[in-house]
């Protein structure tokens, strides 16, 4: 359930046509080619969307989306 | 509702040097390209004011032809508000020197410090002395010389922000019209992420505070992202609440200029079609004080805002500080 909505507000962020695309290992930089901004700003979304406050300390160290939807879950 | 008089912005103005840099000339300046700019910012070229110039020179310029809109002479200024975080100098105030430069010798002048929101602070307090009928005529004068005070060293700053002026003449206007609600704000808790830490009393300066390069502008990019965008559409919202009005209401956003992709992050948070929403950045970059009045300015010139628009004006900035103002356009 996380994980389908974080993959929904990256393909929306970064114009993703093929969500099924998007898996746990994906990296938003490397693999999607998100500049820092994109990355800001899905930090925010996801923030808006599951209510939790994400540090910048923390989204420095996320290398996949997988460690996105690990940090969520966790403090939910 | 109260004895207050209506007040309004009766005249425009605005100035920029002639000196264009594009970023085509910063990829000679620092390693970056064109291309990471447009981007990451959304600017294209800034202005620069040459050495022989300074805030006061410009704001003079723009103050001139805010009167002339207006139709106002110098003499019946009777309040100058300055908004400017590169001021000439810290005494006198770039107040000071363009009540003298204009000739207007019956106004009080003072300058106003709150970095980007500085215009929209300045335009709040001048509003306050008009509605109240202390003063009649008063000239809000967002400047900028922000070139002077950047590290071109550092490619994450030197390539966001440019130089110039932008005026408005505030008076007494039609009940119904002109400023409907304002809307300020400041957390100095996040002061630390857009900075100019030396030549005040804290950092005097000496030899080392010139190599450290402590004369020049500090930013934490990330951290003033993300204020911004958040900061932008719940100022904006405060001020429209304040009067009554929903979004839909809104005819035309002037939004502070410093980055298009917090612009448009704003804009989509706000459910704000781009096409109410003035955007001059990718010519001028991020004028800090004067890219709402200059903004503002453009917009009127242009044609995009007409008589009985309701406009929205919103900044944020350095302090941290933000506000916003709801105008029911009276020109």
């Amino acid at each position: 359930m996380v994980f389908e909505k974080i993959v929904k507000i990256v393909g929306e962020q970064l114009g993703v046509d093929d969500l099924t695309t998007i898996k746990k290992e994906t990296s938003l930089m490397n693999d999607l080619e998100a500049d820092s901004l994109d990355a800001v700003e899905i930090i925010m979304a996801i923030e808006d969307e599951f209510g939790v406050e994400i540090p910048d300390d923390e989204a420095e160290n996320f290398k996949n989306i997988g460690n996105i939807v690990t940090f969520v879950e966790k403090n939910l | 509702m109260n004895n207050f008089f209506a007040v309004g912005i009766t005249g425009t103005g605005s100035y920029l040097p002639d000196k264009i840099l594009t970023n085509h000339d910063m990829e000679k300046i620092v390693e970056t390209s064109d291309e990471w700019i447009r981007t990451r910012t959304g600017i294209g070229a800034r202005r620069v004011a040459d050495e022989k110039t300074a805030a006061s020179d410009i704001a003079s310029e723009a103050a001139e032809r805010a009167m002339e809109d207006a139709g106002i002479k110098a003499e019946d200024i009777d309040l100058i508000i300055v908004a400017t975080i590169t001021p000439d100098m810290p005494i006198p105030s770039t107040a000071c020197i363009v009540q003298k430069n204009i000739g207007a010798v019956n106004a009080a002048a003072f300058d106003v410090s709150a970095a980007c929101t500085g215009f929209i602070y300045a335009m709040t307090i001048g509003e306050q002395f008009i509605k109240t009928g202390f003063y009649k005529n008063a000239l809000i004068i967002g400047t900028e010389t922000l070139t002077k005070f950047l590290d071109w060293q550092d490619r994450n700053t030197c390539v966001l922000f440019g130089d110039g002026a932008g005026a408005v003449v505030l008076q007494r206007t039609e009940e119904g019209f002109g400023i409907l609600s304002s809307y300020l704000g400041a957390d100095g808790k996040g002061g630390e992420s857009l900075t100019l830490p030396g030549g005040g009393s804290r950092m005097p300066a000496t030899y080392e505070t010139i190599d450290q390069r402590l004369h020049c502008i500090k930013m934490d990019g990330s951290d003033v992202f993300k204020f911004a965008v958040r900061v932008m559409g719940a100022a904006a919202l405060k001020a429209l609440e304040k009067s009554n009005l929903e979004i839909e209401e809104i005819d035309f956003l002037v939004p502070h200029q410093a980055n298009i992709r917090i612009i448009e992050a704003a804009a989509k948070r706000l459910k704000l079609p781009m096409e109410k929403v003035y955007v001059n950045l990718d010519q001028y970059g991020n004028m800090s004080a004067a890219s709402v009045p200059v903004a503002l300015d453009e917009a009127v010139k242009k044609g995009h805002i007409k008589k009985g628009d309701t406009v929205v004006l919103v900044a944020f900035g350095g302090g941290l500080t933000w506000g916003s103002s709801v105008i029911k356009w009276i020109k």
